[in-house]
């Protein structure tokens, strides 16, 4: 189990630098200026750790079936 | 077939997919013209190909396994593994479908790139269909897994290699630029490169799932 935080590590630190760029292209920054993308992004995490959640409980009962 | 059973890549797929869906919403993206935010699609439409590419061509090594061995088992691997990718076929039209409303101005524009996933698409309809059509147990494992080998380089071909040749809205094909150098900066491959293992982790999990569900009936159905 010790491979795992390693790789988790390895995939995780990674970091790049950039100069500005000036152009004039609209984006969401409205949204996220006024914190409301958190909200969007908890949404989503929570339905997705629901999922997986999910997922490991088919996992486990099909474990319990095998044997 | 061990592998199978560990949770560790389990676990590394759901982290993974995790931190894209945080970092995919958070990170910076370049600041192009009519994709503005929509880019952010790309840690989560190309993924699902990726997924479904992975899982298509372990059901088409396991259909190789399949002929060599002649081994039930990799027969029942190979087809859940289809089962699983055509899921992710549907999620990958659907959302690209999506994302082209909102840039190419239509659902569905007749773009070559969706033309030609669509005919790939009823391949591996006709894969189940031929499949599902045979009785007999060894008859219908060679058959499907002879049509499997064969469907799978004439899908990469319809989706990664016809519509590069023609004109076609969809990035990276015909005269248009991809998201190569220009558009898809380094730190979007922060994410993206994580979303494709972990998709693609997901796919396999998935895969893995029906595949011991259809192993438990198959002994079932054999005992009796």
């Amino acid at each position: 189990m010790k491979k795992l935080p390693f790789l988790i590590l390895f995939l995780l630190t990674f970091t790049t630098v950039f100069a500005q760029q000036n152009t004039n292209i609209e984006m969401a920054d409205a949204l996220r200026s006024s914190g409301k993308i958190y909200v969007v992004i908890a949404t989503i995490a929570i339905v997705f750790i629901g999922l997986a959640i999910y997922l490991f409980a088919i996992d486990r009962r099909l474990k319990k079936l095998e044997k | 077939m061990k592998f199978i059973y560990q949770t560790w890549w389990k676990i590394l797929a759901v982290v993974l997919v995790f931190y894209t869906l945080i970092a995919g919403l958070l990170f910076h993206v370049p600041t192009l013209p009519i994709l503005h935010e929509t880019i952010r699609n790309l840690y989560f439409h190309v993924p699902m190909w990726m997924a479904m590419f992975t899982v298509f061509s372990i059901s088409v090594i396991y259909s190789i396994m399949y002929l060599n061995t002649g081994k039930e088992e990799y027969d029942l691997a190979s087809v859940e593994c289809v089962n699983t990718g055509m899921m992710f076929f549907v999620l990958g039209l659907v959302t690209g479908m999506i994302w082209a409303k909102y840039t190419w101005g239509e659902f569905w524009s007749n773009d070559p790139k969706q033309n030609s996933a669509a005919i790939a698409f009823l391949l591996y309809c006709a894969y189940v269909v031929l499949r599902n059509s045979i009785d007999e147990e060894q008859k219908r494992g060679k058959i499907s897994s002879i049509y499997n080998i064969f469907a799978f380089p004439i899908m990469v071909v319809l989706i990664m290699v016809l519509p590069r040749m023609t004109d076609s809205l969809h990035p990276g094909n015909g005269g248009n630029p991809a998201f190569g150098k220009m558009d898809l900066d380094n730190r979007m491959r922060v994410v993206l490169y994580p979303a494709f293992i972990g998709w693609s982790l997901i796919g396999v999990w998935i895969a893995t799932i029906r595949y011991r569900i259809r192993l438990i009936e198959y002994k079932k159905n054999t005992i009796i």
